[in-house]
């Protein structure tokens, strides 16, 4: 038998995860949920026998818009093949989310209207008359709540009935008297003639037709009945102009769907009580967004979540290592070979182990931005911060991916989904890198540890990383008018009710993205682990020292090559070949140093023979330089890895790459020549 | 007058919204339209942005965004 497919539309913050979540919860699973923000995600599962498929479409306001999950929601509402619209509304905001309602049904498909958050009005004293609501539009409503599981399976069965049912029901929604004469008129019209058109009547295709619906337009217009139409069109769509005096149709529209939603929803809520929920979300905005104490009390937050993020991430990150640390001893220990052995060992095993590494810092970061997306704090910031990074053409949400980069790029660029406009997330995404993670610290302690007194070397880190996160805004700011320009994002944006967060619905939110990450990351950083472990082992060199193991191999090879292009920098090969190490992983820069200078393999950024190698067989302007490029250039392999997929595609790398290079290079071009002259 | 220049919690309702259709849809989808009434609640601490009110529902707008609505105080 073939599956029901039941879209999901509404729009946000009224609750569709969680009714999902409600409906498929007790139920045998077939598929699964793979989401990314502004792609749909699927999941199926059993309902009497019969396989449903819902496809949950991004949240939006409306489907007519202009952003890139309005046109996603829209293409799909268009073009697939489905059998019923599950339309899901906020029972508490009812005008507003009537009008997508109102949009939805102009499509001409099977429909169910979903009252969601039942519990939530009757708690803030509405009373809902819903079969008046299913009267006034002609559509199958149902009360439900995904907290309480009230009308969830009265829902299910109701969504089944309409998708089994042969005939499809018409909206009954009426349009102000103006509009509804010109629908009689073309309708007539059709009605005369005979037309139709697939399933549609007359009333739907003449509606169709006033409103301007191209792709309708298109199909009529080649059909002899048009020559006669057109005129009375043209007439009928005149009187509508001229009552409005407009002839802009987004207009006309707006006016037509708010004065029906008010119309609806002054029909069918009565208030019991007077209201006091919403003094309740007052209170909380009073303090959190202050307009003293606002600020600090986000910074606190974030200070918050970095912690834990980075210092609690660093516990199970400690026996992670050493887990693979074992298995690779215990699995080396029993291969004879040296090379299958190098393989399994460093390359794979150590490639595995990069993966799995990065995982509780992921999985921390999510719980924090899901806990604050959910709560609805997440908007509260963006309109904290928007100002400031505004100017810099950015949106106030970049800054929690941007900060989040200060301890590592891979959870950062995964933090960008929260932005859902493309050219923010993607200008935001470029910048990333230009806040110094976690991982390049130990190449600055080792270098302001050479050149600068204790003392000073403290300020000359915090300078590095201040320095690092203005170039990024500035850089922020040329993307903006170069390459991403145009018309900014409107910031037009809800400031829902706070809301208690159920632990389900976190739990579901972060399993699914610490899988996406494992499932699809994964599998490259552990390709591109073996890549390096392949460059920087073969060919092999027998009987000699590592470093000139090194400089022998295919990546060394490459640093000598590149040696003319680092050179105006003052690298010489060895740095550059410490460089090209490093986009693997910035931890290896230092070990790299380390063998290169003659000093051993395992050395630390503390490493006093090290320090002083340095000190003295590096000049003062190569180090600066050297810094300078560190800072900017491409984050490592994983974090790479992840800014492609979160970009969307591999063309972005090569972007990235060229960008950071070029930057890079430039940087240390200026900084090598000023530092000769000090 | 426009709505970016109205005080914080008087009651106006909107006579014309005038900007390109992107933002004029955004608008429209959350209720802000003509006759509609409106209340600025919260401005950000840049002055960046303002919170409204409208049909119970709490907004975020640019102030640069409020400039294109006009309103009359009720």
């Amino acid at each position: 038998m073939k599956p029901i497919k039941i879209v999901i539309a509404g729009q946000p913050n009224v609750g569709k995860s969680s009714l999902i979540n409600a409906m498929t919860s007790s139920r045998l699973k077939v598929g699964n949920f793979s989401g990314v923000t502004v792609e749909k995600s699927e999941v199926s599962f059993e309902h009497h026998c019969h396989i449903l498929e819902m496809i949950d479409l991004p949240g939006t306001y409306s489907i007519h818009g202009f952003s890139k999950e309005e046109k996603v929601a829209r293409d799909f509402l268009q073009n697939e093949d489905y059998d019923v619209i599950l339309n899901v509304i906020d029972s508490t905001h009812l005008t507003r989310n009537l009008l997508l309602s109102l949009e939805l049904l102009n499509m001409n498909k099977k429909m169910v209207i979903a009252l969601n958050m039942i519990d939530e009005a009757n708690a803030e004293g509405m009373s809902i008359d819903v079969s008046q609501i299913q009267a006034i539009t002609g559509i199958p409503t149902i009360a439900v709540s995904a907290n309480t599981k009230e009308g969830i399976e009265e829902l299910l069965n109701v969504v089944h009935d309409i998708a089994d049912d042969e005939i499809r029901l018409k909206s009954k929604v009426s349009y102000s008297d103006i509009v509804e004469e010109q629908i009689y008129t073309v309708s007539q019209y059709f009605n005369e003639n005979n037309y139709s058109y697939k399933d549609l009547d007359s009333r739907e295709m003449a509606i169709k037709l006033l409103n301007d619906d191209e792709n309708f337009y298109k199909k009529i217009h080649d059909k002899p009945i048009f020559m006669e139409l057109q005129p009375l069109l043209i007439e009928c769509h005149d009187h509508i102009h001229n009552y409005y005096e407009t002839k802009n149709h987004i207009d006309i529209q707006a006016s037509e769907h708010n004065a029906i939603a008010r119309g609806i929803r002054t029909e069918t809520i009565k208030y019991k009580t007077p209201k006091n929920k919403k003094k309740l979300t007052k209170k909380i905005d009073d303090i959190l967004i202050n307009k003293f104490a606002g600020i600090p009390i986000f910074l606190f937050f974030m200070w918050g979540l970095f912690q834990l993020t980075f210092e609690l991430g660093a516990i199970p990150m400690d026996y992670i290592d050493s887990a693979f640390q074992w298995l690779g001893d215990a699995v080396g220990s029993s291969i004879s070979h040296d090379g299958l052995k190098s393989l399994i060992v460093d390359g794979i095993i150590a490639g595995v182990g990069a993966v799995m590494l990065f995982l509780p810092n992921i999985i921390i970061l999510y719980i924090g931005i899901a806990l604050l997306e959910t709560t609805g704090y997440m908007s509260r910031v963006a309109f904290l911060l928007d100002g400031f990074f505004h100017k810099f053409g950015l949106h106030g949400k970049s800054f929690i991916p941007l900060v989040t980069g200060f301890g590592c790029s891979v959870p950062a660029y995964m933090a960008t989904r929260t932005l859902k406009n493309e050219k923010d997330r993607l200008i935001t995404l470029f910048i990333i890198g230009f806040m110094s993670c976690g991982a390049k610290l130990p190449i600055y302690v080792l270098f302001a540890g050479a050149f600068f007194v204790p003392e000073e070397a403290g300020n000359v880190l915090f300078y590095i990383y201040i320095s690092g996160a203005l170039l990024g805004l500035v850089m922020a700011k040329i993307l903006r008018v170069t390459v991403f320009k145009g018309e900014d994002e409107p910031f037009v944006m809800e400031m829902p009710k706070y809301r208690m967060p159920t632990f389900k619905l976190i739990y579901m939110i972060v399993t699914q993205k610490a899988w996406s990450y494992i499932r699809k990351a994964g599998t490259f950083i552990l390709a591109a682990t073996i890549l390096i472990w392949f460059a920087s082992n073969y060919p092999k060199t027998e009987n000699v020292s590592l470093s000139v193991q090194l400089e022998n191999s295919y990546l060394g090879q490459i640093g000598h090559a590149s040696e003319s292009f680092f050179a105006p920098l003052g690298f010489d090969w060895r740095l550059s070949v410490a460089l090209e190490t490093g986009l693997a992983a910035k931890e290896v820069v230092v070990a790299t140093l380390g063998i290169l200078y003659n000093v051993g393999e395992e050395v630390t950024e503390t490493s006093d023979q090290l320090l002083s190698a340095i000190k003295t067989q590096i000049p003062f302007a190569s180090a600066v330089s050297f810094i300078v490029f560190v800072m900017i250039y491409l984050p490592c392999f994983a974090a790479s890895m992840v800014f492609a997929k979160e970009a969307g595609g591999y063309k972005y790398l090569a972007y990235l790459f060229v960008f950071t290079t070029l930057v890079a290079w430039i940087m240390s071009f200026i900084a090598y020549h000023i530092a000769l002259l000090l | 007058m426009l709505l970016s220049n109205l005080d914080k919690n008087i009651n106006a309702k909107i006579i014309k919204i005038d900007c390109k259709d992107e933002l004029k849809q955004r608008f429209y989808s959350f209720g802000l339209i003509q006759g509609t009434q409106v209340s600025i609640e919260k401005i950000s601490p840049t002055k960046g942005a303002i919170v409204l009110l409208v049909d119970d529902t709490s907004v975020a707008i640019r102030l640069d965004e409020a400039k294109y609505i006009k309103v009359e105080v009720i």
